[in-house]
Protein backbone atom coordinates (compact mmCIF):
# COMPACT_ATOMS: atom_id res chain seq x y z
CA UNK A 1 0.00 0.00 0.00
CA UNK A 2 1.18 3.60 -0.72
CA UNK A 3 1.08 6.17 1.94
CA UNK A 4 -1.57 7.86 0.57
CA UNK A 5 -4.07 4.36 0.48
CA UNK A 6 -2.31 4.17 3.54
CA UNK A 7 -3.84 7.38 4.82
CA UNK A 8 -7.31 6.75 2.77
CA UNK A 9 -7.76 3.68 5.20
CA UNK A 10 -6.80 4.83 8.15
CA UNK A 11 -9.86 8.20 7.12
CA UNK A 12 -12.17 5.80 6.29
CA UNK A 13 -11.68 4.10 9.99
CA UNK A 14 -12.59 7.08 11.30
CA UNK A 15 -15.59 7.83 9.09
CA UNK A 16 -17.33 4.87 10.10
CA UNK A 17 -16.85 4.91 13.18
CA UNK A 18 -14.26 2.02 13.68
CA UNK A 19 -11.81 1.56 15.94
CA UNK A 20 -7.89 2.52 15.20
CA UNK A 21 -6.11 -0.72 16.32
CA UNK A 22 -1.92 -0.68 17.65
CA UNK A 23 -0.86 -1.92 14.45
CA UNK A 24 -3.03 0.07 12.09
CA UNK A 25 -0.88 2.51 10.24
CA UNK A 26 -1.58 5.69 11.62
CA UNK A 27 -0.56 9.53 11.14
CA UNK A 28 2.13 10.56 13.16
CA UNK A 29 0.36 13.32 14.42
CA UNK A 30 -2.61 10.65 15.04
CA UNK A 31 -0.08 8.64 16.86
CA UNK A 32 1.39 11.95 19.23
CA UNK A 33 -2.09 12.99 20.28
CA UNK A 34 -3.35 9.71 21.25
CA UNK A 35 -0.29 9.23 23.11
CA UNK A 36 -0.28 12.26 24.61
CA UNK A 37 -3.84 12.11 25.91
CA UNK A 38 -3.28 8.68 27.14
CA UNK A 39 0.01 9.01 29.16
CA UNK A 40 -1.98 11.97 30.92
CA UNK A 41 -4.82 10.45 31.77
CA UNK A 42 -3.09 7.59 33.48
CA UNK A 43 -0.88 10.41 35.35
CA UNK A 44 -3.89 12.18 36.10
CA UNK A 45 -5.07 8.90 37.92
CA UNK A 46 -2.27 8.08 39.65
CA UNK A 47 -1.27 11.16 40.93
CA UNK A 48 -5.28 11.85 42.17
CA UNK A 49 -4.21 8.44 44.90
CA UNK A 50 -2.03 11.70 46.83
CA UNK A 51 -4.80 14.32 47.44
CA UNK A 52 -6.87 11.20 48.90
CA UNK A 53 -4.30 9.72 50.46
CA UNK A 54 -3.46 12.72 52.86
CA UNK A 55 -7.03 11.35 54.44
CA UNK A 56 -6.64 7.60 54.55
CA UNK A 57 -5.65 7.48 58.00
CA UNK A 58 -7.57 10.36 59.20
CA UNK A 59 -10.91 8.92 57.78
CA UNK A 60 -13.75 9.90 60.76
CA UNK A 61 -15.05 6.04 60.78
CA UNK A 62 -13.85 2.46 59.87
CA UNK A 63 -16.40 2.20 56.81
CA UNK A 64 -15.43 5.43 55.59
CA UNK A 65 -11.74 4.68 55.29
CA UNK A 66 -12.29 0.74 53.69
CA UNK A 67 -14.42 2.84 51.29
CA UNK A 68 -11.34 5.59 50.67
CA UNK A 69 -8.78 3.08 50.55
CA UNK A 70 -11.28 1.06 47.74
CA UNK A 71 -11.43 4.17 45.78
CA UNK A 72 -7.75 4.98 45.92
CA UNK A 73 -7.08 1.51 44.81
CA UNK A 74 -9.52 1.84 41.73
CA UNK A 75 -7.61 4.80 40.82
CA UNK A 76 -4.40 3.08 40.46
CA UNK A 77 -6.06 0.33 39.17
CA UNK A 78 -6.97 3.47 36.49
CA UNK A 79 -3.33 4.66 36.17
CA UNK A 80 -2.72 1.06 35.00
CA UNK A 81 -5.26 0.43 32.43
CA UNK A 82 -4.19 3.47 30.74
CA UNK A 83 -0.44 3.35 31.16
CA UNK A 84 -0.87 -0.27 29.14
CA UNK A 85 -2.75 1.10 27.02
CA UNK A 86 -0.46 3.82 25.99
CA UNK A 87 2.40 1.09 26.01
CA UNK A 88 0.39 -0.57 22.98
CA UNK A 89 1.79 2.24 20.75
CA UNK A 90 5.33 1.52 21.78
CA UNK A 91 6.29 3.59 24.39
CA UNK A 92 8.38 2.11 27.45
CA UNK A 93 6.71 2.76 30.81
CA UNK A 94 9.65 4.00 32.08
CA UNK A 95 10.06 7.01 29.83
CA UNK A 96 6.11 7.94 30.41
CA UNK A 97 7.34 8.04 34.07
CA UNK A 98 10.50 10.03 33.16
CA UNK A 99 8.98 12.06 31.36
CA UNK A 100 6.34 13.25 34.38
CA UNK A 101 9.14 13.60 36.46
CA UNK A 102 10.90 16.00 34.41
CA UNK A 103 7.59 17.78 34.14
CA UNK A 104 7.55 17.26 30.25
CA UNK A 105 3.81 14.82 30.63
CA UNK A 106 1.85 16.75 32.21
CA UNK A 107 -1.85 15.32 34.72
CA UNK A 108 -4.64 17.52 35.26
CA UNK A 109 -4.16 20.49 37.12
CA UNK A 110 -7.31 19.78 39.83
CA UNK A 111 -4.49 17.20 41.76
CA UNK A 112 -2.33 20.47 42.66
CA UNK A 113 -4.73 21.42 45.03
CA UNK A 114 -4.61 20.50 48.66
CA UNK A 115 -7.54 18.60 50.68
CA UNK A 116 -7.49 20.82 53.98
CA UNK A 117 -10.93 18.94 55.59
CA UNK A 118 -12.54 15.97 55.42
CA UNK A 119 -15.56 17.43 53.40
CA UNK A 120 -12.59 17.53 50.57
CA UNK A 121 -12.79 14.08 50.05
CA UNK A 122 -16.79 14.71 49.89
CA UNK A 123 -16.19 17.15 47.33
CA UNK A 124 -13.13 15.56 45.50
CA UNK A 125 -15.64 12.17 44.56
CA UNK A 126 -18.80 14.33 44.11
CA UNK A 127 -17.08 17.05 41.70
CA UNK A 128 -13.91 16.14 40.64
CA UNK A 129 -14.82 12.08 39.61
CA UNK A 130 -18.02 13.34 38.88
CA UNK A 131 -16.64 15.82 35.95
CA UNK A 132 -14.07 12.85 35.23
CA UNK A 133 -17.30 10.98 34.72
CA UNK A 134 -18.29 12.94 32.32
CA UNK A 135 -15.55 13.09 30.36
CA UNK A 136 -14.87 9.56 30.17
CA UNK A 137 -18.72 8.38 29.36
CA UNK A 138 -17.60 10.27 26.63
CA UNK A 139 -14.56 9.10 25.37
CA UNK A 140 -15.65 5.64 25.40
CA UNK A 141 -16.41 5.84 21.86
CA UNK A 142 -12.38 7.30 21.20
CA UNK A 143 -11.09 6.14 17.67
CA UNK A 144 -8.36 4.78 19.48
CA UNK A 145 -9.25 1.06 20.50
CA UNK A 146 -6.99 0.23 23.45
CA UNK A 147 -7.65 3.88 25.21
CA UNK A 148 -11.83 2.91 24.18
CA UNK A 149 -11.50 -0.33 26.10
CA UNK A 150 -9.79 1.55 28.92
CA UNK A 151 -12.44 4.01 29.32
CA UNK A 152 -15.45 1.18 29.30
CA UNK A 153 -13.63 -0.34 32.19
CA UNK A 154 -13.04 2.44 33.87
CA UNK A 155 -16.58 4.24 33.97
CA UNK A 156 -18.04 1.00 35.09
CA UNK A 157 -15.80 1.27 38.59
CA UNK A 158 -16.59 5.22 38.65
CA UNK A 159 -19.88 5.71 39.63
CA UNK A 160 -19.34 4.31 42.39
CA UNK A 161 -16.96 7.43 43.27
CA UNK A 162 -19.08 10.08 42.50
CA UNK A 163 -21.54 8.44 45.08
CA UNK A 164 -19.60 8.10 47.67
CA UNK A 165 -18.08 11.49 47.74
CA UNK A 166 -22.03 13.01 47.22
CA UNK A 167 -22.85 11.16 50.23
CA UNK A 168 -20.22 12.46 52.29
CA UNK A 169 -21.42 15.68 51.59
CA UNK A 170 -24.89 15.30 52.20
CA UNK A 171 -24.42 13.57 55.35
CA UNK A 172 -22.28 16.79 56.53
CA UNK A 173 -25.08 19.05 55.45
CA UNK A 174 -27.70 16.90 57.81
CA UNK A 175 -25.06 17.14 60.92
CA UNK A 176 -23.58 20.22 63.00
CA UNK A 177 -23.37 23.76 61.72
CA UNK A 178 -19.38 22.97 61.83
CA UNK A 179 -19.80 20.24 59.53
CA UNK A 180 -21.95 22.28 57.82
CA UNK A 181 -19.42 24.72 57.22
CA UNK A 182 -16.77 22.29 56.39
CA UNK A 183 -19.37 21.10 53.52
CA UNK A 184 -19.55 24.41 52.14
CA UNK A 185 -15.86 25.78 52.25
CA UNK A 186 -15.35 22.12 50.47
CA UNK A 187 -17.88 23.68 47.97
CA UNK A 188 -16.53 26.81 47.43
CA UNK A 189 -12.74 25.88 46.74
CA UNK A 190 -13.32 22.50 44.53
CA UNK A 191 -16.27 23.96 42.44
CA UNK A 192 -14.35 26.65 40.22
CA UNK A 193 -11.54 23.91 40.10
CA UNK A 194 -13.83 20.94 38.92
CA UNK A 195 -15.31 23.43 36.17
CA UNK A 196 -11.79 24.34 35.07
CA UNK A 197 -11.09 20.62 34.28
CA UNK A 198 -12.79 20.08 31.18
CA UNK A 199 -9.73 22.28 30.06
CA UNK A 200 -10.01 25.79 28.10
CA UNK A 201 -13.05 27.32 26.25
CA UNK A 202 -13.47 25.66 23.28
CA UNK A 203 -12.57 29.40 21.38
CA UNK A 204 -9.00 29.23 22.69
CA UNK A 205 -8.40 25.05 22.78
CA UNK A 206 -6.09 24.78 19.88
CA UNK A 207 -6.08 20.82 20.72
CA UNK A 208 -9.49 20.49 20.20
CA UNK A 209 -10.51 20.77 16.32
CA UNK A 210 -7.99 18.49 15.50
CA UNK A 211 -9.05 15.94 18.23
CA UNK A 212 -12.57 16.09 17.03
CA UNK A 213 -12.21 15.70 13.55
CA UNK A 214 -9.97 12.41 14.36
CA UNK A 215 -12.56 11.31 17.15
CA UNK A 216 -10.06 10.57 19.86
CA UNK A 217 -12.45 13.25 21.41
CA UNK A 218 -16.09 13.20 21.11
CA UNK A 219 -17.23 16.23 22.14
CA UNK A 220 -16.22 20.02 22.72
CA UNK A 221 -14.93 20.95 26.06
CA UNK A 222 -17.58 23.66 26.74
CA UNK A 223 -20.26 20.96 25.85
CA UNK A 224 -18.93 18.42 28.55
CA UNK A 225 -18.39 21.16 30.60
CA UNK A 226 -22.43 22.24 30.85
CA UNK A 227 -23.40 18.49 30.91
CA UNK A 228 -21.60 18.71 34.04
CA UNK A 229 -23.21 21.66 35.66
CA UNK A 230 -26.36 21.01 34.33
CA UNK A 231 -26.37 17.58 36.38
CA UNK A 232 -24.04 18.87 39.38
CA UNK A 233 -26.36 22.30 40.25
CA UNK A 234 -29.48 20.30 41.17
CA UNK A 235 -27.28 18.25 43.07
CA UNK A 236 -25.98 20.54 45.09
CA UNK A 237 -29.30 22.36 45.54
CA UNK A 238 -30.93 18.64 47.13
CA UNK A 239 -28.58 19.16 50.19
CA UNK A 240 -28.51 22.24 50.65
CA UNK A 241 -25.45 24.06 49.36
CA UNK A 242 -24.80 26.90 47.62
CA UNK A 243 -22.91 27.16 44.41
CA UNK A 244 -20.06 29.74 44.66
CA UNK A 245 -21.13 31.77 41.54
CA UNK A 246 -23.11 34.84 41.88
CA UNK A 247 -23.45 34.98 38.21
CA UNK A 248 -25.34 31.72 38.18
CA UNK A 249 -28.73 31.75 36.67
CA UNK A 250 -31.13 29.13 34.99
CA UNK A 251 -31.85 30.54 31.11
CA UNK A 252 -35.46 29.46 30.15
CA UNK A 253 -35.00 28.74 26.96
CA UNK A 254 -32.10 26.50 26.84
CA UNK A 255 -32.92 25.27 29.80
CA UNK A 256 -29.03 25.29 30.90
CA UNK A 257 -27.41 26.91 33.44
CA UNK A 258 -25.30 29.84 33.03
CA UNK A 259 -21.86 30.68 35.31
CA UNK A 260 -19.95 33.41 35.81
CA UNK A 261 -16.47 33.82 33.71
CA UNK A 262 -13.78 30.74 34.71
CA UNK A 263 -10.60 32.44 36.17
CA UNK A 264 -8.40 31.25 33.35
CA UNK A 265 -5.45 33.06 34.75
CA UNK A 266 -5.81 30.52 37.93
CA UNK A 267 -5.73 28.14 35.90
CA UNK A 268 -2.74 28.80 33.36
CA UNK A 269 -0.51 29.32 36.45
CA UNK A 270 -1.48 26.11 37.77
CA UNK A 271 -0.70 23.96 35.00
CA UNK A 272 2.28 25.73 34.20
CA UNK A 273 3.56 24.76 37.83
CA UNK A 274 2.54 27.11 40.49
CA UNK A 275 -0.62 25.82 41.85
CA UNK A 276 -0.28 24.83 45.49
CA UNK A 277 0.76 21.12 45.18
CA UNK A 278 2.67 20.97 42.50
CA UNK A 279 6.08 20.53 43.58
CA UNK A 280 4.76 18.38 46.78
CA UNK A 281 3.21 15.96 44.07
CA UNK A 282 5.58 15.35 42.03
CA UNK A 283 8.56 15.56 45.04
CA UNK A 284 6.06 12.33 46.27
CA UNK A 285 6.27 10.47 43.41
CA UNK A 286 9.86 10.44 42.50
CA UNK A 287 10.78 9.82 46.33
CA UNK A 288 8.72 6.81 45.87
CA UNK A 289 9.53 5.24 42.81
CA UNK A 290 13.33 5.58 43.69
CA UNK A 291 12.56 3.98 46.84
CA UNK A 292 11.25 0.91 44.96
CA UNK A 293 14.25 0.67 43.32
CA UNK A 294 15.85 -2.30 45.15
CA UNK A 295 12.40 -3.92 45.42
CA UNK A 296 12.23 -3.90 41.30
CA UNK A 297 15.57 -4.86 41.48
CA UNK A 298 15.38 -7.67 44.26
CA UNK A 299 12.25 -9.45 42.53
CA UNK A 300 14.05 -9.52 39.32
CA UNK A 301 17.26 -11.12 40.47
CA UNK A 302 15.12 -13.57 42.56
CA UNK A 303 12.95 -14.59 39.42
CA UNK A 304 16.59 -15.20 37.71
CA UNK A 305 17.85 -17.26 40.33
CA UNK A 306 14.03 -19.49 40.27
CA UNK A 307 14.70 -19.76 36.26
CA UNK A 308 18.02 -20.52 36.51
CA UNK A 309 16.98 -23.55 38.92
CA UNK A 310 14.17 -24.78 37.15
CA UNK A 311 16.17 -25.25 33.91
CA UNK A 312 19.36 -26.78 35.57
CA UNK A 313 16.86 -29.51 37.15
CA UNK A 314 15.14 -30.23 33.97
CA UNK A 315 18.09 -30.88 32.41
CA UNK B 1 18.70 9.61 34.54
CA UNK B 2 17.70 7.68 37.28
CA UNK B 3 15.02 5.85 36.53
CA UNK B 4 15.76 4.77 32.93
CA UNK B 5 14.12 1.09 31.77
CA UNK B 6 13.90 0.01 35.04
CA UNK B 7 10.72 -1.65 34.71
CA UNK B 8 9.40 -5.41 35.35
CA UNK B 9 8.26 -7.74 32.11
CA UNK B 10 5.53 -6.73 30.43
CA UNK B 11 2.73 -9.84 30.43
CA UNK B 12 -0.86 -10.07 28.43
CA UNK B 13 -3.45 -10.81 30.76
CA UNK B 14 -6.38 -13.70 29.87
CA UNK B 15 -9.71 -14.06 31.76
CA UNK B 16 -12.62 -16.45 31.85
CA UNK B 17 -15.92 -15.72 33.18
CA UNK B 18 -18.72 -18.27 33.19
CA UNK B 19 -18.39 -20.40 30.19
CA UNK B 20 -16.95 -18.14 27.79
CA UNK B 21 -13.73 -18.19 26.06
CA UNK B 22 -11.03 -16.77 28.01
CA UNK B 23 -10.75 -12.64 26.92
CA UNK B 24 -7.73 -11.05 26.73
CA UNK B 25 -8.45 -7.70 29.57
CA UNK B 26 -4.62 -5.78 29.47
CA UNK B 27 -1.11 -5.76 30.20
CA UNK B 28 0.57 -5.89 33.52
CA UNK B 29 4.28 -5.74 35.10
CA UNK B 30 5.93 -7.95 37.13
CA UNK B 31 8.63 -10.45 37.87
CA UNK B 32 7.56 -13.68 37.42
CA UNK B 33 4.46 -15.91 37.37
CA UNK B 34 3.18 -15.49 40.21
CA UNK B 35 3.64 -12.19 40.75
CA UNK B 36 1.89 -11.88 37.36
CA UNK B 37 -1.02 -13.82 38.67
CA UNK B 38 -1.71 -11.82 41.94
CA UNK B 39 -1.30 -7.90 39.78
CA UNK B 40 -3.66 -9.67 37.24
CA UNK B 41 -5.99 -10.35 39.75
CA UNK B 42 -5.80 -7.20 42.14
CA UNK B 43 -6.07 -4.74 38.73
CA UNK B 44 -8.98 -6.31 36.59
CA UNK B 45 -10.68 -8.62 39.13
CA UNK B 46 -11.79 -6.29 41.63
CA UNK B 47 -15.65 -6.90 41.16
CA UNK B 48 -15.69 -10.63 40.19
CA UNK B 49 -14.96 -10.30 36.62
CA UNK B 50 -14.13 -13.39 36.69
CA UNK B 51 -12.22 -16.61 38.19
CA UNK B 52 -9.50 -18.28 35.72
CA UNK B 53 -6.49 -15.96 34.81
CA UNK B 54 -3.98 -16.53 32.32
CA UNK B 55 -1.01 -14.64 32.23
CA UNK B 56 1.64 -15.01 29.05
CA UNK B 57 4.94 -12.92 28.92
CA UNK B 58 3.86 -10.75 26.09
CA UNK B 59 7.13 -11.59 24.16
CA UNK B 60 6.34 -15.03 23.68
CA UNK B 61 3.19 -14.17 22.14
CA UNK B 62 3.16 -14.92 17.93
CA UNK B 63 0.85 -12.81 16.12
CA UNK B 64 -0.22 -11.99 12.39
CA UNK B 65 1.31 -8.14 11.12
CA UNK B 66 -1.05 -5.71 8.99
CA UNK B 67 0.97 -6.04 6.17
CA UNK B 68 0.92 -9.61 5.69
CA UNK B 69 -2.80 -9.70 6.36
CA UNK B 70 -4.14 -10.03 2.77
CA UNK B 71 -1.74 -12.83 1.74
CA UNK B 72 -2.14 -14.43 5.00
CA UNK B 73 -6.19 -14.77 5.09
CA UNK B 74 -6.24 -15.21 1.05
CA UNK B 75 -7.41 -18.72 1.47
CA UNK B 76 -10.69 -18.32 2.93
CA UNK B 77 -11.49 -15.35 1.22
CA UNK B 78 -12.95 -17.03 -2.06
CA UNK B 79 -14.69 -20.23 -0.37
CA UNK B 80 -18.07 -18.49 -0.19
CA UNK B 81 -19.19 -22.45 -0.47
CA UNK B 82 -18.63 -22.58 3.38
CA UNK B 83 -21.47 -20.40 4.39
CA UNK B 84 -25.14 -21.65 4.67
CA UNK B 85 -26.70 -19.28 1.93
CA UNK B 86 -24.07 -20.05 -0.72
CA UNK B 87 -27.10 -23.03 -0.95
CA UNK B 88 -30.37 -23.26 -2.84
CA UNK B 89 -33.08 -24.91 -0.86
CA UNK B 90 -35.82 -26.18 -2.88
CA UNK B 91 -39.06 -24.53 -3.14
CA UNK B 92 -41.54 -25.34 0.10
CA UNK B 93 -38.34 -26.71 2.49
CA UNK B 94 -38.37 -25.34 5.40
CA UNK B 95 -35.17 -25.27 7.72
CA UNK B 96 -32.88 -27.88 7.76
FE1 LIG C 1 -10.26 7.18 37.92
FE1 LIG D 1 -12.53 7.93 40.24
Amino acid sequence: MTEEEKLKRFNALIEQDEKIEPKDWMPDAYRKTVLRQMTQHAHSEVIGMQPEGNWVLRAPTLRAKKILLAKIQDEGGHGLYLYSAAETLGMDRSEMIQQLHEGKAKYSQIFNYPTLNWADIGAIGWLVDGAAIVNQVSLQRTSYGPYSRAMVRICKEESFHQRQGYEIMATMMNGTEAQKEMAQDAMNRWWWPSLMMFGPSDKDSWHTQESMQWKIKRASNDDLRQKFIDKTVDQAYVIGLTVPDKDLKFNETSKHWEIGAINWDEFWNVVKGNGLCNHKRIAHHIKYHNEGQWVRQAVLAYSEKINAMQSATSL
Amino acid sequence: MENKNDQLPLWEVFIQKGGSPFKHEGSIHASDKNMALQNARDIYTRRGEGRLIWVVPSSSIAATTVEEEAEFFDPADDKIYRHPTFYKMPEGAKNI
